[in-house]
């Protein structure tokens, strides 16, 4: 691996309108789940006369806040049909919507260091080779073969004692697949509009006709949430409850460094993972602070805690130096799976509850969204993942493979 | 990091504490009774307010008591600490949003959070003065 070269600062790839009076369909989002949607609804469905709203600027949220790792194995049948659909997806996206986003499939480890941890993780190595998912168990000799740095020792708090593989998984630049589906929106027609936030809705009886913002009323047919953290704040404006919880989650980055790590090592059990951006920061991330919070920041013992974890697996780190932090609000739910169809309130659609996992799924969220929202009944990849979930049980559990996040 | 003031112990790091999520969600009076839906309320659903919110702590490495607490959760400004089991005090106005940008990250959340509770008082709710809020103007940042 060597260090890359980013493409350069583009210009202007989407005009800046004013809203329309009225649209076929509104989502209501601007950032990667949002703009897939709107990208997706105008390619498979033919819906161009559509706009994103975004209430800031265009992917601020935590499309440009996450750390960026694609990976697909999950534990449930549910789960890894729409992970996979998306990491099939992002394998031939850079081609589709011309333009090269850095994917790189240098795969995902996550380390065991119990031995819960290592029956769970090769219970979920079988189910992902049932799923047609590429997962290994590794044993800490292959660990460290394919990554070096790491400290495979028996003198450490938390000894390695395995890994799960999938060595398709990876990374790619967020805010570069912003610009992209961005940029073909806009090719397509559609209408992205920034600083427009939505502040309420126009209902006739338990239809939604149209959203209030900032920049006036806007009649609509249809209205699509995708607003992350903010999805139960504009849930309670449309008249419905969520079940969600919206939390603080960071991430930090180092200076830059030569390349070092070669793979992405995550760790639910000591709360860290690591990956090397492509020029060379090291990009860390742990859990999601306690409490609920709405603030994009949260509390600094959390990053301690990570970098504790972090430099206790790659003692190399020990030299590194923490550059930047920052936190977005990630919209959690019980079962750590996302909500993604009907809502109570017709003619209204609701992508959300993706929690500190959501960038992987963003071009899979779009497709299913979008056919959600043209057809008014779910796709077969997002209808297990219905509101009604919560009220007849079929809970999709995936604490085991989302628990540090990602 | 959260300056917390334990009704018991005082201010104390934010470490020593664990989250319990929304106050006063009572346990239904007859279960048997609810159908999914509300059965649905009762376990999955809580509030997620942007602005001021009562919610539970526990001081798990002190007094381990629970008690309530009425926070911002866009300032994370502490408003009043209250015992559990009596009403939730009237919200201090809503500090208007501040910047969220991480820059000024901590600021907030430890000098000015801490409601004052005079020593071991832990009976009465005790709200902190209005306007207390820390409001960093700076402008959204810290992006990745
Ligand atoms: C620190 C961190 C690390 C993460 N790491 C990973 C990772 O490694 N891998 C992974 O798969 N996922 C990760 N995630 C999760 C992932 O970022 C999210 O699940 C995903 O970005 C959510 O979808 P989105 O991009 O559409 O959200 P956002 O980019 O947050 O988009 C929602 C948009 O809605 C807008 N909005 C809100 N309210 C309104 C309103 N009233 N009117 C108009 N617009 C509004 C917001 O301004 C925002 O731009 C991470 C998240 C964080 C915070
Ligand atoms: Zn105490």
């Amino acid at each position: 691996m060597s260090t890359q070269q980013l493409p350069e600062h583009p210009d202007f790839l989407w005009r800046n309108p004013e809203p329309k009076s009225s649209y076929d369909a509104v989502i209501v989002g601007g950032g990667g789940h949002g703009l897939a949607t709107a990208y997706f609804l105008a390619k498979n469905h033919g819906m161009t006369n559509i706009a994103v709203l975004e209430k800031g600027w265009l992917a601020g949220g935590n499309m440009a806040r996450n750390t960026t790792i694609i990976r697909s194995n999950y534990l449930w049948d549910e789960s890894a049909a729409i992970y996979e659909h998306a990491l099939k997806l992002w394998e031939i996206l850079p081609e589709e919507l011309e333009y090269d986003f850095l994917f790189s499939q240098r795969g995902v480890m996550n380390l065991a260091h119990t031995l819960g941890d290592v029956r769970e993780s090769m219970r979920r190595v079988g189910a992902n080779q049932l799923n047609g998912v590429d997962a290994e168990w590794l044993d800490p000799k292959q660990v460290k073969e394919l990554c070096p740095i790491l400290n495979i020792s028996d003198n450490i708090r938390y000894p390695v004692m395995g890994a799960t593989y999938q060595p398709r998984a990876g990374i790619a630049k967020h805010d570069h697949v912003a610009w992209a589906f961005a940029r073909k929106c806009d090719e397509l027609g559609v209408d992205i509009i920034q600083n427009c936030e939505v502040t309420g809705f126009v209902k006739d009886g338990n239809r939604v006709v149209g959203v209030k913002t900032n920049k006036g009323t806007i009649n609509t047919e249809k209205v699509g949430l995708a607003a992350a953290g903010h999805s139960s704040v504009l849930a309670e404006m449309a008249g419905f409850r969520l079940p969600i919880q919206s939390h603080p989650l960071q991430a930090l980055v180092s200076e830059l460094h030569e390349p070092v790590h070669p793979t992405v090592v995550m760790s639910n059990h000591v709360h860290v993972y690591v990956s090397q951006a492509h020029k060379g920061e090291l990009v860390m991330g742990a859990g999601v602070d306690s409490y609920n919070g709405y603030g994009q920041r949260g509390s600094f013992h959390v990053i301690e805690h990570q970098m504790a974890a972090a430099v206790e697996l790659f003692p190399i780190f020990a030299r590194a130096h923490v550059l930047r932090t920052w936190g977005g609000i990630v919209d959690t739910t019980l079962d750590a799976s996302p909500i993604v169809g009907n809502t109570p309130v017709e003619n209204m659609f609701v992508n959300c509850g993706w929690g500190t996992g959501g960038f992987k799924a963003t071009p899979a969220a779009g497709m299913t969204f979008a056919h959600n929202i043209a057809t008014g009944t779910p796709h077969q990849l997002n209808k297990p993942f219905a509101l009604e979930r919560f009220e007849t049980g079929a809970l999709i559990d995936e604490h085991g493979a989302a628990a540090v996040a990602h | 990091m959260l300056l917390i003031s334990c009704p018991n112990c005082g201010s104390r790091d934010e470490t020593e504490f664990h989250y319990g999520g929304q106050a006063h969600v009572a346990y239904p009076e007859n279960p048997n009774e609810l159908n999914d839906r509300e059965w649905a309320e009762f376990l999955f659903y809580r509030d997620n307010t942007k602005g001021a919110f009562a919610e539970r702590w526990l001081h798990s490495t002190g007094c381990r008591q629970w008690f309530n607490m009425l926070r911002d959760t866009v300032t994370y400004d502490i408003q009043a600490v209250y015992p559990m089991g009596t009403p939730r005090p009237a919200a201090a106005p809503a500090a208007p949003e501040s910047g969220t940008a991480s820059l000024a990250a901590d600021s907030t959340t430890t000098g000015t959070a801490a409601p004052s509770i005079s020593g071991t008082s832990t009976s009465a709710p005790s709200i902190s003065a209005t306007g207390t809020t820390a409001s960093t103007t700076a402008p959204e940042g810290a992006t990745k």
